[in-house]
């Protein structure tokens, strides 16, 4: 499935600073992709640095905000939020001066 | 909005009409806050403390936006402060020059090396990569001020966030600082002052914040020096506690106002530094003991507890200040 993941607030460092990534993710036979899966493929293969900057346990690090094509994920049922192809994910940090 | 409304089957289609309604309302509340508060006047010249970071990006263009829409008649100046850190303001200094184009705000750049001699870097090539950020926080303070004199402003605002006041009312509870403790909930301080101050976001979250640039199209810019900062760990817990009750960040703003200091207690009085005169409950302000320290190759003085300058504070009292024996507010620090 093609998605367009944007990191920001700092979090593009720990991915060798790219902020903007095309990816092919994986649906690993999974009828619908979600959220939690796509944070775990994330997690194992764009985050080259400092995880714990990023995940928390199975979810986001408090503080980061996630942004599924321009909704706060939080309205669209978080890590449950199923993905379709060409949607567009972003991710922010806040915990960083103002 | 109704539990209902909330309830309503979760869609990705709908993100287009709930910007708009989120900014309508992001705008309208931040109004509200304006006009309840009696934050200004007609005719005021307000300067915006301009960092180049995101809240005060989205506060200088939701000013001249609401000023312009609701006829406040504010004359309206962005007022940045360059520290001399090398790569940090080249970036966010460009982006209040973009904001002083974009919103048609007149600019004013104070630097640390005109007001104080030194530049960041030079300071944290003299005392290395920790407690730089107290010599940045003191020296910044007075530099809005120093600034907004120069402008001949009426008031200064600032883009502190509910984020950044919940995190302020539990470090002052932390240290223990109970003079700070009392006026970290204002929304405007230092009104019998000079220039007093007011924070417009006194009641927006953080959050709302970094979602609001989508609009102004501005990118963040994290403080290179500070990432280990104390106030990191007060900050990621105001997070966990959001992450589980989204209203706890309004709750803590509310406790700190509720606080009521016993009439037993001896407060800091403030009087006025006597090297330059500017608000301080001590002899010399924080800012003059940091430059000593520096300018005497000593820059540790200043930093942790009282020594050295106002450790003498006890034999010569002469600019009027009574003797404190609790902890005095302006020398504390992280």
């Amino acid at each position: 499935m093609q998605l367009t993941l944007e990191f920001g607030g700092g979090l593009e460092l720990l991915c060798q600073s790219v902020k903007i990534h095309n990816v092919d993710v994986d649906q690993a036979g999974e009828e619908k992709l979600t959220m939690r899966h796509l944070l775990s493929w994330v997690r194992t293969n764009l985050i080259k640095e400092r995880p714990e900057m990023f995940m928390k346990g199975d979810t986001v690090r408090p503080g980061v905000l996630v942004l599924v094509n321009d909704c706060d994920w939080e309205l669209s049922g978080q890590l449950d939020t199923t993905l379709d192809d060409k949607d567009v994910v972003v991710f922010i940090s806040t915990l960083h001066g103002g | 909005m109704s539990g209902e409304d909330v309830k309503e089957t979760p869609s990705k289609t709908k993100a287009g009409s709930r910007q708009e309604c989120f900014y309508a309302v992001f705008e309208e509340e931040i109004h509200c806050v304006i006009v309840d508060n009696q934050l200004f006047k007609p005719g005021e010249r307000i300067a915006i403390g301009a960092s180049g970071g995101k809240d005060s990006t989205v506060l200088a263009y939701a000013l001249s936006e609401l000023n312009r829409r609701h006829n406040y008649g504010l004359d309206l100046f962005l007022l940045s402060v360059d520290e001399g850190i090398t790569g940090y303001r080249d970036d966010s200094l460009e982006t209040v020059k973009r904001n002083e184009v974009q919103y048609g705000l007149p600019l004013k750049v104070v630097s640390y090396k005109d007001l104080y001699g030194w530049t960041m870097d030079e300071i944290v090539k003299m005392i290395g990569l920790k407690n730089n950020c107290t010599f940045c926080g003191v020296f910044r303070r007075q530099a809005l001020d120093r600034g907004a004199a120069l402008l001949k402003v009426d008031k200064l605002v600032t883009g502190h966030n509910a984020d950044d006041i919940a995190e302020t009312v539990l470090l002052n509870i932390l240290r223990g600082d109970i003079a700070r403790l009392g006026r970290c909930t204002s929304i405007t301080t230092g009104e019998d002052g000079p220039i007093p101050r007011c924070k417009p976001f006194k009641y927006t979250y953080e959050k709302e914040i970094v979602i609001y640039p989508f609009r102004c199209n501005t990118h963040l810019i994290a403080g290179i020096y500070s990432p280990n900062a104390y106030r990191g760990f007060a900050r990621e817990f105001i997070k966990d506690l959001e992450r589980i009750r989204p209203r706890a960040i309004l709750d803590i703003i509310k406790s700190g106002e509720n606080f009521r200091i016993a009439t037993s207690t001896k407060m800091p009085e403030q009087g006025i530094c006597e090297r330059c005169g500017y608000i301080s409950s001590q002899k010399w302000c924080k800012a003059c003991v940091l430059l000593e320290g520096l300018n005497r190759g000593l820059p540790k003085l200043g930093i942790g507890r009282t020594r050295g300058v106002n450790g003498h504070k006890e034999v010569e009292q002469t600019n009027g200040t009574k003797n404190i024996q609790s902890k005095p507010c302006g020398t504390l620090d992280f």
